[in-house]
């Protein structure tokens, strides 16, 4: 801006670089406790290696099995991305005529809570069964388990439209159609954002199921065999490797919806 | 650039209907709010509704507005034998402004909602008029209070409906922009026939033609108390003090009562 303002945003400026640097090394504090914590354990409980590796023992195996390691990921991580993305889309499908129609929501109502009363472990063996070793049957797994919140969080979001919008949509004589496209869809978009976070957090433990139940490939059938064969070091690095992919996924996920919805108040920037 | 005093531009048709309401009647659950209300809005004329919170200031306006459903009964006709429906415009006290659209998005909605081509030169003149011409790509967010019901005001001249219906769109404001707005408001909406709900008397004199408190279970219609003047009056006119002293009056019997 102006030269003249110059003096007041460097005077801002230093609490605002403070917070930015506190901000990328909080990442760092936290995964270094954690491996501290992790370290002390192995000392203080004297575990054997075969039961609870040190750090360092899980670190040497990912770099010298990084290349089998990489090679299921590439399963693992297909699975979860495009489960994350049916899911969701199965979810807005489901909740736009739950909105709009009052019949389908009684009717889909009881359906999807029925669905969520059915153990998702149970039902693993049944998808194997049904779509085969493959892709297919984690995809579905990892859908089904976002379904549900994508579903209940963008209902919630279409269905508590301000009342002030819709009084003054009516009065402005909105169709029931423009009404959804340019008031209910939108100001349920933030309502969506967040199932959306919520499914991108648990879409990994959908694939991971379905490889326990029944696969080749894929980190959770890694971690099943290097489990049977008591290389817990392996097992470990199978759930760094998780870890390190469902909080990349999040906050990728998070960043792009932010950028999408920049009228959500959480992603306002500080006022002035 | 733009001169916002230019009165050529964005000017609104006047209204040339009465609007007569007639044993109106609306009831919550047991207890009717209101029942056997007549009122009517000259052509053009600026009427103020004041009473005690709660009276149902706002569900008469919202009756006319069309939005109240349920336990409703009564006759709305207009002088030229047309329906009122279609024919309103709305404004209250928050601004619902959406806060994913621009100023000048949002002043051009009712077009939107409505699969209507948005007029965007009378849009800027109209948002010019209210004095956002250079918030107009902003979103509500980056507004001030005062700015966003200048927004919602721009909004409701851009539907150019004879009849526009306020419920309280300036209480939310402090009191120097409050002032500032019912300036603006009484001149862009000259012409129009208003109704305008507020819990302040010195308002209601200031814009009203016509200035009724509503008060009582079920409610009824005092006798209009009219202004003498031109709005937006003097706050200060020994006229407009004394009956305020005499607003304040009924209005406090009322709530002693």
């Amino acid at each position: 801006m102006s030269s003249q303002n110059n003096p007041h945003t460097n005077a801002k400026s230093i609490p605002l670089s403070e917070r930015r640097w506190l901000k990328l090394a909080r990442p760092v504090i936290i995964v270094v406790a954690l491996i501290a914590t992790w370290q002390v354990l192995v000392i203080m409980t004297g575990a054997p290696k075969y039961m609870l590796p040190p750090p360092a023992d899980v670190w040497n195996t990912l770099i010298s099995r990084h290349d089998v390691l990489f090679d299921h990921a590439r399963y693992t991580i297909a699975e979860t991305v495009i489960g994350l993305f049916a899911g969701a889309a199965l979810g807005t499908l489901a909740a736009i005529p739950m909105a709009l129609f009052s019949p389908v929501r009684f009717w889909l109502m009881p359906i999807l809570l029925v669905s969520q009363a059915i153990p998702f472990f149970a039902l693993a063996p049944l998808l194997v069964l049904w779509l085969g070793f493959g892709l297919a049957s984690k995809i579905a797994m990892a859908a089904l388990i976002i379904f549900f919140p994508v579903t209940v969080a963008f209902f919630d979001g279409l269905a508590r439209t301000e009342t002030g919008w819709l009084d003054l949509a009516r009065t402005m004589g909105a169709s029931r159609w423009r009404l959804l496209t340019h008031i209910r869809l939108p100001a349920a978009l933030p309502a969506f954002a967040s199932g959306f976070r919520v499914a991108t957090a648990v879409a990994p433990i959908g694939a991971v199921i379905g490889e326990w139940v029944g696969s080749s490939h894929g980190l959770g059938y890694l971690m099943l065999h290097a489990n049977a064969r008591v290389q817990i070091d392996m097992v470990f690095a199978c759930l760094l490797i998780l870890c390190a992919f469902s909080i990349t996924q999040y906050f990728i996920v998070d960043r792009i919806l932010r950028a999408a919805l920049p009228w959500q108040p959480d992603s306002l920037k500080p006022a002035r | 650039m733009r001169n916002t005093e230019q009165t050529s531009v964005g000017t609104q048709n006047p209204t040339r209907f009465d609007v007569h309401l007639s044993g109106a009647r609306v009831a919550f659950g047991s207890a009717d709010i209101f029942h056997d209300l007549d009122l009517t809005l000259k052509a053009g004329s600026f009427t103020c509704l004041l009473g005690p919170s709660g009276v149902g200031k706002s569900t008469l306006l919202r009756y006319l507005a069309g939005l109240v459903e349920g336990d409703v009964s009564g006759n709305i006709t207009c002088s030229d034998g047309e329906i009122l429906k279609n024919r309103v415009a709305y404004m209250a006290q928050q601004d619902l402004l959406l806060p994913w659209r621009t100023v000048r998005e949002n002043v051009e909605l009712g077009a939107v909602l409505r699969g209507e081509r948005p007029d965007h030169k009378r849009a800027e003149q109209l948002i010019g008029q209210v004095g956002l011409t250079d918030a107009a790509h902003l979103r509500p967010a980056k507004l001030s209070g005062g700015m966003k019901q200048r927004a919602a005001l721009a909004r409701t001249l851009m539907e150019d409906r004879p009849v526009v219906l306020m419920d309280e769109p300036f209480s939310a404001l402090d009191p120097v922009n409050r002032l500032r707005l019912q300036e603006l408001a009484a001149r862009v909406l000259r012409g129009k026939t208003v109704l305008l709900v507020t819990h302040d008397p010195l308002e209601a004199l200031r814009l009203g033609d016509n200035v009724h408190v509503l008060s009582g279970t079920p409610a009824t219609l005092q006798d209009a108390i009219t202004p003498s003047g031109q709005s937006p009056r003097e706050i200060a006119d020994p006229d407009i003090l004394a009956k305020q002293a005499e607003l304040l009056r009924q209005l406090g019997a009322e709530i002693a009562s």
